[in-house]
């Protein structure tokens, strides 16, 4: 890679940068890591850091790697014993989870705040962490790969006509009922954009709608990309539901596309190929 | 008024109320249609937006609140007759709870159904209710050849908190999107999107209000006393049967197809009480018309209050119907 080749002045004041922007009593390159978020964990391992992970969340999956760590709890149930008995040096936990920082914080555990947001912070909290962890050109490295492949998407549909597009993330498996949609906010919502799709929910500024059959139509997309992890929720989904609301040309052009797979959900390292199997669908050859 | 009079009035005003209800409520919605479009054959129904609004989203939903909130309702007050309580809910008795679990474990576990159109959620629901029905009316009558209605309160209430218990347990195992579903699911929703759910919580709901149909006079003599009913030549037994599975085989169904929708089996029937009085052969098909009235207009705010945004209609019933409800109280003493 050309990063190797850098001068050696370039990864010495990186460091520097890091160490003043880690601020006091983090100096330590952290040796013992907890991360109960899913996305967190996978960040870690794709900076090369997976051995100093000692503790992992029950909902991460990814890399299979991980999965032979211990789990210690998710974001309602941390299992607070079994953090500490695994004597981490830092502990990655969400922003929202204020006991358990309170906890940590007795127990004097650093802890590193993660924010579920929207696209652009994926890659600033990839920087972030890998300054925190002491491994800056690391993290800066894997977010400037992510930018750089998410640029490439852009590149490659700009100036196509953008489809608007219904992004469903869970439905009854057989039926039109319990219909969940990216609202106008969020990292769903962003990936859509960046993929070259216009959510057709991007005036309700929120994360999720729960919508009705009588809104899908009503909006009448061009497009449906319904996504879902592999474990849940949409192994059995049965995209001929649609059928019913063959007024929506989504349906009458036969374009609904499901794209399953753990990462299709998940604000981590694997989002710029996200972004990527999503502007395949929504617009054919233009990527490959 | 002899009462053969007051009932063909009860019935031609509380039928016409809700009539006019069901009609008016696919007309409003989210979005607006043009009602020239939903009706013009000469656009095909595959390319009329309008008419897929009116006749694939709107109609099936109204006429799930229909039948939902009418054996709600009608339910609640079989039940509260057969208790002798007024607090008796058709939710009191574990039917919904079972119900809850059925669905929860359908939701979690991603079951296909393999019929499209018609989801795994409400079979599992409907065979949760049947087993909490089963195991209800099984320790009712373990200790003696009748139903202890007693037993059956008891037990009801009991097998609510276990079944809540195990719904807790089952969505403390599953994911996030998952346990969002689930408590989503608990507050109704009526959006059935289609009419193979709506067929097949017929021929139950259907069967339950035959039974209803025989029920109102021995209703009337039973709500004294077991013992004046029985001098009076009513089977007691066989009417405390009768009334325990019509109203569990209802409120099952009407769970399966909308959720287990609050406030209704009590709302209503009390609220109909203060209009025509405590004779079951009023109150019962008033309170059938009343409930279907009740919840169609109910679902109707939940899909325009804050539309593109919806409010569970479980939400709604429960902030109308409640100070309505005690407003009411208020004002009839």
């Amino acid at each position: 890679m050309a990063a190797h080749k850098k001068p050696l002045i370039i990864h010495f004041s990186l460091a520097l940068v890091a160490l003043m922007l880690a601020g006091p009593g983090a100096q330590a390159r952290p040796q013992r890591i907890v991360s109960i978020i899913p996305s967190v964990t996978e960040m870690l391992f794709a900076m090369g850091a997976g051995p100093r992970v000692v503790g992992v969340g029950t909902f991460d999956r990814y890399p299979p790697e991980a999965l032979t760590r211990t789990k210690v709890g998710g974001l309602i149930d941390p299992d607070m014993e079994r953090i500490i008995s695994l004597k981490p040096d830092l502990v990655a936990v969400y922003e929202t989870q204020t006991d358990l920082r309170t906890q940590m914080n007795r127990a004097k555990i650093p802890v590193f705040l993660y924010r579920h947001s929207g696209l652009s912070d994926i890659t600033s909290t990839i920087r972030e962490l890998g300054a925190r962890i002491g491994s800056v050109k690391e993290g800066s490295d894997l977010a400037g790969r992510i930018d750089a492949e998410i640029a490439d998407v852009r590149k490659r549909i700009a100036g196509r006509p953008r489809p608007r597009t219904l992004l469903v993330f869970g439905r009854d498996a057989e039926t039109l009922r319990g219909i969940y949609a990216s609202g106008g906010i969020g990292f769903l919502h962003d990936m859509l954009e960046a993929a070259g799709g216009v959510n057709v929910f991007t005036d309700v500024k929120r994360q999720s709608i729960q919508t009705t059959s009588e809104l899908a139509i009503a909006r009448a997309p061009d497009v449906i990309v319904e996504i879902g992890a592999d474990t849940s929720s949409s192994s059995g989904r049965n995209l001929r539901a649609w059928d019913a609301v063959g007024a929506i040309p989504a349906v009458r052009n036969k374009r609904i596309y499901l794209l399953r797979g753990d990462g299709m959900m998940n604000p981590g390292p694997r989002i710029s190929q996200s972004v990527r199997r999503m502007a395949e669908v929504l617009h054919p050859g233009a990527i490959k | 008024m002899r009462i053969g009079r007051r009932m063909a009035v009860t019935w031609l005003l509380f039928g016409a109320a809700a009539a006019l209800v069901c009609l008016v409520a696919p007309l409003m919605g989210s979005t607006s249609i043009n009602l020239w479009r939903v009706f013009d054959s000469s656009i095909p129904f595959a390319d009329n937006a309008d008419a897929q609004i009116f006749f694939v989203a709107r109609l099936p939903r109204v006429l799930a609140g229909a039948l939902v909130g009418s054996a709600l309702a009608a339910s609640g007050v079989v039940l509260q007759a057969l208790l002798r309580n007024p607090l008796a809910t058709p939710f009191t008795l574990g039917v919904s709870a079972g119900a809850a679990l059925g669905a929860m474990l359908a939701l979690t576990l991603d079951m296909p159904s393999g019929i499209v159109g018609f989801s795994a959620v409400p079979i599992a629901s409907f065979a949760g209710s049947l087993g909490a029905v089963a195991i209800v009316y099984g320790l009712a009558r373990a200790r003696r050849s009748g139903l202890s209605t007693n037993v059956l309160l008891l037990a009801g209430v009991t097998l609510n908190s276990f079944f809540s218990a195990l719904i807790l347990f089952v969505q403390f195992l599953s994911d996030f999107t998952q346990t969002f579903r689930t408590v989503r699911w608990l507050m109704g929703d009526l959006d059935v999107s289609s009419y193979a759910p709506l067929l097949a919580a017929v021929p139950p709901i259907a069967l339950s209000f035959g039974a209803f149909a025989v029920l109102p006079r021995r209703m009337n003599l039973l709500s004294i006393s077991d013992e004046s009913a029985a001098s009076r030549g009513v089977d007691v037994h066989r009417t405390q049967r009768l009334a325990f599975l019509s109203a569990s085989l209802a409120t099952g169904a009407a769970v399966s197809l909308g959720g287990p929708v609050g406030f209704i089996g009590i709302v209503v029937p009390h609220l109909i009480r203060l209009i025509v009085g405590a004779d079951h052969r009023l109150v019962l098909p008033a309170s059938a018309f009343g409930g279907a009235a009740f919840l169609v207009a109910c679902d109707t705010v939940s899909r325009t209050a804050l539309a593109p945004l919806e409010v569970p209609v479980g939400v709604v019933t429960a902030i109308i119907g409640g100070p309505f409800f005690l407003w009411l109280l208020i004002r009839n003493r």
